[in-house]
């Protein structure tokens, strides 16, 4: 019935203009109170576990043991830190984590944008090819390569070393897909007019486009260097002393382990993990949004 | 054969000499220039990536153990061995269902908190940057990171949950120590870490409903159930398949809030096909870790599949 009626009008809508139509602006422009309230508690939602966090690091753990618990801490204390820092090592787990995730983002700054350049603008036999690999390999979970990779990492001598734990995430699909995608919307008339001028393949990519790619180069940095802090599997894979822990691995070893029950402890440890990443993701939020946008992947 | 009926297509701009293309040194050298920014990426992809998805799969047809790693002869090959004997292992099958379980559960839910929040965001005009950065704060965080906080809070005793279920009289009890409620805990942590990163992206896919169609059904009197049902969704619908395509992967390979929170149980009713692979290579049982991840792995490519096939049917 709606459709017999509706159909006709629909196609020849633009008579409608004529009248004044108040009511539609009021509806876009005032938002109901009840929405912000509702936004408002699912904020508190996902703040609560962070805050909570926070302020439970500088409990002692008698404290922590409270029942009913406290929120704001009765006496606050360093002493979870101080444990952290000197009875554990936190500090060596913290470097690891930073040494690994910084060379992870500068290999995949440097190699994916070389690919996505190569992909997004030149020509060259076997192009489809690569191409299909990249797009492949999104797909493939590191749970299907940890096992062979841990086999080849033992038989040329990299296990239980940072360039074990660097080499096999130094290029990956992800930041090859970003480069291209964005590489694709500079003007071919840049490469056009730099090759007239007699500048050679590498010169156009490292002088002419290289410049222009920031943007898109900070959203892979940002993402990379998260990604990176945060895994995990890998990490627990192939590193089999302490000394080589990142910082998850540390964390999730000791909150299965001997320390399960100092919650202080690992609270602290949590602390530790996840501060620095949200204040890089403060600073630099717009960067990984437009990074979702643009390939809707993390 | 491609260059003679490109050259007609190029109708537009004039003919350059420089462009003719049977003898264009310039090809020649983009080729090679191509090749040389490709290569650094290529290697590492085949060393560290095809190399390994390969052997995985070799590797489950034989009976390989971590005391065979530096001896390769000492194996024996077993064809399907391993993979009967998976189907036929009853921890494989419950850390199976506990998988789907999680994935039939997590995706829907991921997805509708994350609609309901875009769609929400969508009216909003003040303040809207605001709550999408908070809404997506956890998604930067570790998995491990949040799994000790949460199971902080998730205590029986002194726990925030069940003190503030207190208050309002409830009796909750740690729900981590549950056979039954142990998996679907984890599964609404998931979807509060997870359901930012849908929703970023159905925001974006919000921008691109047509406002005139909106309106139009507005002015004929549609109510706003009705405008959502039959304008927003249909335009948003290759979005929400994308959106489910990408959180099932993720799901399917759930492994870390399990390990944390629960260690895969109580009786291994939180032990993932993630975790099982991880504790069959620290048996050393290789061969039989390497065919439990071509399982999923074959799941997830299933998904992957279907999702092309279902977008390609409506368009």
């Amino acid at each position: 019935m709606a459709t017999t009626t509706e159909a006709p009008p629909t196609p020849t809508q633009p008579d409608p203009p004529g009248p004044p139509r108040p009511r539609r602006d009021d509806d876009t422009r005032t938002t109901p109170r009840w929405l912000y309230a509702v936004l408002s508690v699912g904020l508190l939602v996902t703040a609560v576990p962070f805050a909570w966090m926070l302020v439970s690091s500088f409990k002692p753990e008698r404290e922590l043991r409270a029942v009913p618990p406290t929120f704001w801490p009765e006496d606050v204390t360093l002493a979870n830190y101080e444990s952290l820092f000197t009875r554990l090592d936190f500090p060596t787990y913290f470097l690891n984590s930073a040494l690994v995730a910084i060379a992870v983002t500068v290999g995949n700054l440097v190699f994916c944008s070389m690919l996505g350049y190569a992909l997004a603008k030149l020509d060259f036999p076997g192009k489809r090819v690569v191409f299909g690999l990249v797009l492949g390999t999104l797909m493939v979970p590191g749970v299907v390569t940890f096992v062979p990779l841990f086999v080849l990492t033992t038989n040329i001598g990299l296990t239980n070393t940072l360039p074990g734990m660097i080499l096999p995430f130094l290029a990956g699909p992800f930041g090859v897909f970003l480069m291209r995608q964005f590489i694709l919307s500079l003007p071919d008339e840049l490469i056009q007019a730099a090759r007239v001028d007699g500048a050679g393949e590498l010169r156009i990519f490292v002088s002419v486009i290289l410049p222009l790619c920031g943007p898109a180069l900070a959203t892979l940095g940002v993402l990379t260097f998260l990604t990176s802090w945060n895994n995990f599997l890998w990490p627990l894979v192939v590193a089999t002393s302490e000394d080589k822990y990142t910082l998850p691995v540390a964390l999730a070893l000791y909150s299965v382990g001997q320390n399960a029950t100092q919650y202080g402890l690992l609270l602290a440890g949590a602390v530790v993990v996840v501060i620095p990443v949200i204040a890089v993701f403060l600073v630099l939020q717009r960067h990984i949004m437009q990074g979702i946008a643009m390939t809707g992947i993390k | 054969m491609a260059a003679v009926s490109t050259t007609p297509t190029g109708t537009g701009r004039p003919v350059r000499p420089r462009r003719s293309r049977h003898v264009d040194p310039t090809r020649r050298s983009q080729a090679i220039a191509a090749w040389v920014l490709a290569l650094p990426f290529v290697v590492l992809f085949l060393v560290f990536t095809a190399g390994p998805v390969l052997a995985s799969l070799g590797m489950s047809f034989t009976d390989l153990r971590s005391t065979d790693v530096r001896d390769p002869f000492a194996v024996e090959v077993v064809g399907l061995g391993n993979y009967a004997d998976l189907v036929q292992d009853p921890l494989f099958l419950k850390v199976t269902r506990n998988t789907l379980l999680y994935l039939l559960l997590g995706v829907p839910l991921t997805m509708a908190v994350a609609l309901a929040a875009a769609v929400g965001l969508n009216r909003v005009t003040r303040l809207r940057g605001f709550f999408r950065v908070g809404f997506y704060l956890p998604v930067v965080t570790s998995i491990v990171a949040v799994s000790v906080v949460w199971k902080f809070l998730l205590r029986e005793r002194g726990g925030l949950l069940t003190t503030a279920a207190g208050w309002v009289g409830l009796d909750v009890p740690g729900l981590l120590d549950s056979t039954t409620w142990a998996l679907p805990t984890l599964v609404v942590m998931a979807v509060w870490r997870n359901f930012g990163t849908l929703m970023v992206v159905f925001l974006a896919g919000l921008q691109t409903v047509p406002r005139e169609q909106l309106e139009a059904a507005e002015v004929d009197g549609a109510s706003a159930w009705s405008r959502f049902r039959h304008i927003t969704l249909p335009t948003l619908r290759p979005t929400l398949l994308f959106g489910a395509v990408i959180t099932g992967i993720g799901y399917l390979q759930f492994f870390e809030e399990a390990f944390v929170m629960t260690k895969g149980g109580p009786l291994d009713s939180t032990r993932s096909v993630t975790f099982f692979t991880y504790d069959q290579f620290g048996f050393g049982n290789y061969g039989y870790a390497a065919a439990a991840s071509y399982l999923l792995f074959l799941a997830i490519v299933l998904l992957t599949f279907v999702q092309f096939r279902v977008l390609r049917e409506k368009d």
